[in-house]
């Protein structure tokens, strides 16, 4: 009887829990940006902060970091996606590239980006690979590949992990409207494969993607954990400077920094702008050629080169992983060799303690948080089924949102704002600081399952005489067992790749496996990072694993549910 | 009051023009079929008289079952059974989990199993009850998803084209099944149908439905 109650208000809950921190965190932004900070005896308005902020000699390119970065990555991780899509949808070579992305989503940031690191810099695996053979070095080159000042690598680091997510999402864009017979009619009509899937189904694709694109864009301009691992650092990107700023012990400093996270937000918004006109002028372009009749001559070349893109965004995420786990069971290793010259249990059981610490923080707050998600996105969902409290369309922006307002823009106001008011940092605020960015993802992923469900099947139990709770345990959840599994591991792997909310909102108290092996970055303990990115990597990967074992095992006596 | 389904006045509308309207008394044992093109709204009287009309309808009238006004009831609490063209069988409960399922509260654990296993020989399917629904064949499903259906002690029956995925042997025989069953326990039956042979065959008053705009 309690749900009856409780079920109607659970969608305000939501969207509480959801908006409510960001707004609070922008709030928390503006009073320090304009020179109000009670806690540091401090009082405004005054525009000082941002004359500092501009005084700053790095400004000019922190801000061509952040965009050139956030745009770059963006608009390759797309095309990439795009055209592997457009050339390659329902052939072999795309199954199987999907099948390797798919699990490499789940794949942390930070561990993907040391990966990366560990197979580029000079003395990184590929280079030992081809020396002394091919490259005849002896020694590792002088060469600043990692960290390189036009942020290329950090560009590189993001991509690999964004046409993942990108191709998922354009999968699940493509199963909701009739795109094959759209394709075979204009190969019919002699058009190649890639030009006419890029002219007949792309556009409507793309109207479903776009939000998606937008979070990919907000996300790569204020990344931090990737900036601090593969971005340059005289000068960090805008991102990267606030959190050193926020992290000063002179609260003084925390004005500037709140100056800079409003215009971390101008640029993401501006950005998103530019973005909304470009795409204006990419459709004038589109129907052009469209109109041109063009059948496509340079299909293959053009194919064939996103193939390769794609093939080579999987291999640097999975040779990465493997080239973590060499180094965490190296031990003296020498330039050229490309294995280690010994193999020791050594690093393990030296960081073996501090990883397995961590990971309990990690799980802790990843299985609270996510239990949390799951409760409030099944209780938004059951309230739109029984009641009809459905989202709009303007109430998925509502979703997105917290994915779209830049990480740096309101969590160091968050922050500032929990130091003003007394409150405590510490792990039940990250947990709600995790909550923000794992309910949208968990609702996300669960709806579509969730909505798609007969609902003749609810009619059928009602009308045998079960109460609408009774239907909601006894058939609707546990014949969405897999999708549900699938939502927590969402929601788990989110929660496990959490940096800067698990940084700024836990005080540095609150040591997950993602701060920890962050930390590491500066010290450059290949043998610390290989460890606790691998135990980062397994966090994130196994509940998926369970998510696809505990429903086949659970139902392997019923075919009906063997597959969807 | 009368026993059997009452539709008094029943006008249902969507953005406020009429769809239908019907005002019709079905004995226990009687059959009524409705007949009509798609989209007249066929399926959506029946949602009404389930309690599941989707929100963008609005309908007027009164429902009753058996003397009680069941217009606003919860659609749990109505003891209106239904069947569609899908047998809709749980996929996760086995055969007799799912009989068990519409079985009415109450009883000892082997006077329950007792039942079912009861259920199962009336339709010829001694010893399915462990079987999972997804290896069963759809004559097979039909007939477990129709005492499904009678085990949860219905007041009345509703039937949206419950035939037409079957092929025409065995349509005349699930067809023949649940008419004898529904005739045998007084029940009165709402049958909306396309198949001019299986109205005939259901033995009662034919209503044709026409748009009305």
């Amino acid at each position: 009887m309690k749900s009856r109650r409780l079920l109607p208000v659970l969608p305000a809950i939501t969207l509480l829990a959801m908006l409510g921190p960001v707004i609070a965190g922008l709030y928390g932004t503006v009073l320090p940006a304009f020179g109000h900070l009670p806690a540091a005896g401090l009082t405004g308005p005054t525009l000082s902060p941002f004359y500092d902020l501009f005084d700053w000699a790095g400004l000019p390119r922190a801000v061509m970091l952040s965009v050139g970065v956030g745009v770059g990555a963006t608009a390759l991780s797309l095309a990439i996606v795009a055209l592997l899509t457009a050339g390659w949808s329902g052939t072999l070579a795309f199954r199987f590239l999907e099948r390797l992305l798919s699990p490499l989503l789940s794949v942390p940031h930070a561990a993907a980006a040391f990966g990366l690191a560990f197979l580029i810099t000079p003395s990184g695996w590929l280079s030992r690979a081809l020396s002394p053979a091919v490259t005849g070095w002896e020694r590792p080159p002088d060469l600043l590949i990692v960290q390189d000042a036009w942020g290329l690598t950090m560009m590189v680091g993001l991509i690999v992990k964004e046409v993942p997510f990108l191709l998922l999402i354009t999968l699940a864009a493509l199963g909701q409207s009739d795109t094959k017979r759209s394709a075979a009619v204009a190969q019919a009509l002699g058009y190649g494969r890639l030009t006419g899937w890029l002219k007949t189904v792309f556009p409507r694709v793309y109207a479903q993607i776009r939000l998606p694109v937008y979070v990919v864009l907000a996300y790569s301009m204020s990344v931090v954990d990737v900036a601090v691992i593969l971005g340059p650092n005289t000068p960090p990107s805008l991102s990267v400077y606030i959190v050193r700023l926020m992290s000063d012990p002179d609260l003084a400093m925390r004005l500037q920094g709140a100056a800079a996270a409003l215009l971390q937000l101008a640029l993401v918004i501006g950005a998103l702008i530019a973005w909304r006109i470009g795409e204006a002028v990419m459709a004038a372009f589109g129907r052009r050629w469209i109109i041109s009749g063009k059948r496509g001559k340079f299909d293959p070349i053009v194919g064939g080169l996103a193939l390769t893109a794609g093939g080579i965004c999987a291999f640097l995420v999975l040779a990465g992983i493997v080239v973590l786990g060499v180094w965490s069971f190296a031990g003296y290793w020498s330039f050229p060799n490309f294995l280690p010259d010994q193999l020791i249990l050594r690093n393990w059981m030296r960081f073996g303690p501090g990883t397995l610490e961590a990971l309990g923080e990690t799980a802790l707050i990843a299985s609270v948080v996510t239990l949390a998600a799951l409760v409030l996105t099944i209780g938004c969902l059951e309230a739109e089924y029984r009641y009809g409290l459905s989202l709009s369309s303007r109430g998925m922006w509502l979703l997105y949102l917290p994915l779209l307002v830049p990480q740096t823009a309101f969590l160091p106001g968050l922050q500032t704002l929990m130091l003003n008011i007394g409150a405590d940092v510490g792990r039940l605020p990250v947990m709600f600081a995790h909550l923000v960015f794992v309910l949208p993802y968990v609702f996300l992923s669960l709806a579509d399952p969730f909505r798609a469900w007969d609902v003749r099947m609810g009619t059928i139990a009602n009308a045998l005489g079960a109460h609408p709770d009774r239907v909601l345990w006894g058939v609707r959840l546990p014949m969405l067992l897999r999708p549900i599994l699938t939502a927590a591991a969402v929601g788990l792997s989110v929660s496990v790749g959490q940096y800067l909310a698990t940084l700024l909102i836990g005080g540095g108290r609150v040591a997950t496996l993602t701060t920890e092996a962050v930390a590491l970055s500066s010290g450059g303990d290949r043998r610390a990072i290989g460890v606790y990115g691998l135990m980062q990597t397994g966090a994130a990967l196994i509940p998926f694993t369970l998510a696809l074992i505990v429903p086949a095992i659970v139902w392997r006596n019923r075919k009906g549910l063997r597959h969807g | 009051m009368d026993k059997g389904l009452t539709l008094a006045d029943v006008t249902i509308s969507k953005g406020g023009a009429p769809l239908l309207s019907l005002s019709r008394h079905i004995a226990p044992g009687e059959v009524l079929s409705i007949m009509g093109p798609s989209g007249v709204g066929k399926s959506t009287l029946l949602a009404f008289i389930t309690g599941t009309l989707a929100p963008d309808f609005t309908a007027t009238g009164t429902v009753m079952l058996d003397g009680m006004d069941i217009t606003h009831a919860p659609a749990h609490q109505r003891r209106v059974g239904i069947l569609f063209q899908d047998d809709l069988l749980f996929p996760h409960l086995s055969v007799g989990a799912n009989l068990a399922f519409g079985l009415t509260e109450g009883g000892s654990k082997v006077d329950r199993q007792n039942r079912i296993k009861e259920a199962l020989e009336e339709v010829g399917l001694d010893g399915f009850a462990d079987r999972d629904p997804a290896t069963l064949s759809g004559g097979q499903k039909a007939r477990v998803a129709l005492m499904r259906m009678l085990l949860s002690d219905p007041c009345g029956l509703l039937l949206d084209e419950p035939f037409s995925r079957l092929d025409s042997a065995l349509r005349a025989q699930v067809r023949e099944l649940v008419f004898a069953r529904a005739k045998a326990r007084a029940l009165p039956v709402l049958m909306v149908t396309h198949d001019a042979e299986d109205a005939a065959a259901a033995g009662g008053d034919i209503v044709t439905l026409s748009p009305l705009h």
